[in-house]
């Protein structure tokens, strides 16, 4: 057998039945976004709560330093800092072994920007040939804004969506992919929480900027569930709601599968070659792309099927806007 | 829309040209790039600091700071005020915004205040007889005097806009050309210098207020009211870097300022040794420095910068001519940096700094290499995996749009010069794998309409047209999320969205156009009775 163009040996049609176990993964998604909600909250401290504020969001400072050729002793950067009352400091290796990561906050009252100072002066005194290749200060100020930005961000992102997918097809669809996404960017935050008490990923500006992509991504593959969806309802317009949406996604099923591994493909390199910046910004994403899947089909799906749609003869006024179609 | 439109053809070919065009300046090496014709781009890609390290550095203007300085100032002039018309006063401070003080005779009252309406700060623009200043009264004597809001505003604005052409005056007095400092918002300033990875010295020139001030040395204060706390009115206690007196009770109003100086440069002490200031007076603050020298022989002044004072000599005779120098603790090195600073201007009003990134060069050429192998791997396990599902034709022509697409992106980039990030080259990345959703959704729509009975033509045709209205929704939804990031500020967070903008129109373009284009020219060439995917 030639299996090469693989795509001649998949399966042409799959009539798995989705909506069937809909009930099950709905009750199993809404206990996990309970659970990530609890968990990203709890303890209720401000700003981040659960989660581990990167200094982004709480202020603060992230010295890189390397010591090389000399591997980094952590020991010892901790208990030069430890006198300098500035509370909590996280010193972690990073990278190789000659070099380290060292993360505190500014003490209530003092300068930001004079504490990283300070800092960076008794390191050089305690460690003797230190080097800073990487410094990022930021005051409470900036802080705080970048945080409500951030979160303000996150809600115009949903909101827009919401408002895109009304215009374009029904309310309904809007609240179904809006349900799903509200799943997604839920689970994620979860994700976050829980990595972060791993210390693999902080809730930074770029975490935000990741939780942004994934709602693009995760609209993408409900937009492309929903405009097949949409069309099979004109089709067939006898056929009951649950079976349409079943046929519909299994007509998309090649399509979301291989673009989902494209897009796994690339995050996977992303995150073993793309260094420990990018590390948590691909996790995350690679995470997003696979719930985002799971959601159009589970999610979105079932939230129309409880609101239900209009039908019948009134196709053109159910259907504001039609996608371009052939003369 | 498989007979091959011309205009198509011209554009692909068009602009895959001009993207290749764009893209080769960063493929050639610094000397070829340079030899080039002068009609050819030279642009390469403009790599943010975390790439080609640098500093990143944000300033807020400290518009309270200014606030009270203007106000302790004023304070002083109702002192004077009051101290002339033989009003008697207490309780004169600067609190909460606003000056406050207590007349003692509650028949003064009135007197007090149209004396302070009249005297006290500057008419107000644009309404006739309002002034910047509000003074109000209570009943039980006192009176409070506070900037219009609107007035202060304005005013605080200006000094933004002062300080950044100080700032400005200071960086190139250095020498340094490529430093620009830019106005963010209402009163935050950003600095970027590329390739500063050490910006201590930078920070040094930019964020000190650099205020000079000679103020008398008040002697008559006693040492045991001093240790007590207890500074006489119109007096304040300056710390002292000296190193004669820990600090020194000066009178607060100011004989010279610094922006009556109209040189300085370094020089050397002969006598003495070591590194001084060398400065020159303007005519007005000649005269004045030449007055109060004659007037006060045998007693002292202070040279204050920030609030601190520096030397504290005693005068030994009038200083006329209007030239000087400040001994101090200088080094060369520092005594230049006064110099500079001297000469480019105080700010006029203090600044923190916010927030500061720095990169070293070695870190960001460490990413450069991680984001590209991490690119070269990613695309090529997309690449080789499209060629497996839709085999050499299809696959290949998926390719190929990929390829145009990088082209474009990476052209479109170095021509815009926006600037490209470590979580750019992710976005970019990540926009190229998913590029390739496009064609996918082509060939499903193609399969499912040769599989519902349409003939090989028509299923191609209604491929496009059909998978157009999908792609054009599915992209869109991705420019409302990079909007957004945009709007989120942080340098590279704005480049990670830029990326994945311009990705989104050239995937666009090139999976739509190109594959069309290729697949036309396919079918017109080959002439298939059979669909090589289905």
């Amino acid at each position: 057998m030639k299996i090469w163009p693989l795509i001649k040996v998949l399966p042409v049609r799959t009539h798995f039945r989705f909506v069937r176990l809909a009930r099950v993964f709905s009750s199993i998604s809404v206990v996990a976004v309970i659970a990530s909600v609890v968990l990203a909250a709890y303890p209720f401290t401000p700003p981040c709560g659960g989660l581990v504020c990167g200094i982004d969001f709480k202020g603060g400072s992230v010295l890189e330093i390397s010591t090389a050729p000399q591997p980094a002793d952590l020991g010892k950067v901790r208990s030069s800092l430890s006198g300098m009352g500035i509370g909590d400091v996280q010193v972690q290796g990073f990278g190789g072994p000659s070099s380290a990561i060292v993360r505190f906050q500014t003490p209530a009252g003092a300068d930001a920007n004079a504490t990283a100072e300070r800092v960076k002066a008794r390191l050089t005194q305690t460690l003797g040939a230190v080097h800073f290749s990487r410094t990022e200060v930021v005051g409470p100020k900036i802080s705080s804004e970048l945080f409500s930005k951030g979160l303000v961000g996150l809600g115009l992102a949903i909101l827009a969506m919401l408002l895109y997918i009304w215009f374009r097809f029904e309310l309904q669809f809007g609240l179904g992919a809006v349900a799903a996404l509200f799943h997604d960017v839920f689970l994620t935050f979860g994700l976050i929480a829980i990595m972060g008490r791993f210390g693999k990923i902080e809730f930074d500006l770029t975490a935000v900027a990741a939780i942004l992509t994934i709602i693009g991504y995760s609209m993408n593959d409900t937009v492309v569930v929903f405009d097949r969806f949409r069309e099979n309802l004109r089709k067939y317009k006898r056929m009951p709601l649950g079976e349409v949406i079943d046929m519909s996604i299994n007509e998309m099923l090649t399509r979301t599968i291989i673009t989902s591994m494209t897009a796994v493909l690339a995050l996977v390199a992303l995150a073993v070659f793309g260094g420990p910046t990018l590390y948590g910004l691909s996790i995350i994403m690679l995470f997003g792309i696979a719930i985002g899947t799971y959601s159009s089909i589970y999610i979105a799906a079932p939230v129309i099927m409880l609101w239900g749609v209009k039908r019948g003869g009134e196709d053109e006024e159910a259907a504001p806007l039609k996608p371009a179609t052939v003369r | 829309m498989m007979n091959l439109a011309r205009w198509k053809v011209v554009l692909v070919i068009l602009a895959t040209v001009i993207g290749l065009l764009f893209t080769l300046p960063n493929m050639l090496p610094a000397k070829v790039r340079d030899s080039l014709p002068a009609f050819m781009p030279k642009n390469t890609l403009h790599l943010g600091l975390d790439l080609q390290g640098g500093s990143y550095l944000l300033y807020s203007v400290d518009t309270v700071a200014l606030r009270n300085e203007r106000l302790t100032n004023m304070a002083e002039d109702v002192r004077t005020t009051f101290h002339d018309k033989q009003i008697n006063f207490t309780d004169l401070a600067v609190n909460n915004g606003e000056i406050g003080m207590r007349v003692t005779d509650p028949a003064q009252l009135n007197e007090a205040t149209n004396a302070l309406r009249s005297t006290l700060g500057a008419p107000l623009a644009g309404t006739p007889g309002g002034r910047d200043v509000s003074v109000t009264t209570t009943p039980d004597q006192r009176i409070r005097v506070a900037f219009v809001p609107e007035a202060f505003d304005a005013e605080a604005s200006k000094a933004v806009e002062q300080n950044i052409e100080v700032i400005r005056r200071r960086i190139d007095q250095t020498g340094t050309k490529e430093i620009n400092p830019v106005r963010q918002g209402k009163d935050r300033i950003v600095i970027e210098a590329p390739g500063e990875s050490d910006p201590e010295k930078l920070k040094n020139l930019i964020g000190q207020t650099a205020k000079l001030t000679f103020q008398m040395v008040d002697d008559q204060a006693a040492p045991e009211d001093v240790a007590a706390g207890r500074i006489p009115p119109g007096d304040e206690l300056l710390p002292s870097t000296d190193g004669f007196a820990p600090a020194y009770v000066v009178k607060k109003r100011s004989v010279v300022t610094g922006e009556m100086l109209t040189d300085a440069h370094p020089g050397f002490d002969q006598q003495g040794g070591g590194s001084v200031v060398e400065f020159r007076f303007n005519g007005v603050g000649a005269r004045r420095f030449g007055d109060t020298t004659r007037q006060n022989v045998g007693k002292r002044f202070a040279i204050v910068l920030d609030k601190k004072v520096i030397s504290a000599p005693v005068i030994e005779g009038p200083i006329p001519g209007g030239q000087g120098r400040i001994t101090g603790h200088f080094t060369p090195e520092s005594a230049n940096e006064l110099s500079v600073l001297l000469r480019a201007g105080a700010l006029p009003a203090p600044m923190k700094v916010e927030q500061q990134r720095t990169v070293g060069a070695e870190l960001g050429a460490d990413a450069v290499k991680a984001g590209t192998l991490s690119a070269v791997v990613g695309l090529a396990a997309t690449m080789v995996f499209m060629l497996v599902i839709y085999g050499g034709l299809f696959g290949g022509i998926s390719l190929i749009a990929l390829a145009v697409n990088a082209v474009m992106i990476i052209g479109l980039m170095s021509l815009t010069q926006a600037t490209l990030t470590l979580p750019g080259i992710a976005g970019l990345i990540l926009t190229l794998a998913v590029a390739v959703d496009a064609n996918v959704l082509i060939y499903e729509r193609m399969r499912d309409e040769l599989r519902s009975g349409k003939n090989l033509i028509s299923s191609m045709e209604a491929g496009f047209t059909r998978a157009w209205g999908t792609i054009f929704d599915a992209n869109m939804t991705h420019i409302f999320s990079a909007l957004i990031m945009f709007n989120l500020g942080s340098g590279p967070v704005k480049g990670f969205a830029w990326t994945l903008s311009i990705g989104v129109l050239t995937t666009v373009f090139s999976a739509v156009l190109v594959t069309q284009v290729l697949l036309a020219w396919w079918f017109r060439t080959v002439r298939p009775k059979i669909l090589p995917i289905a």
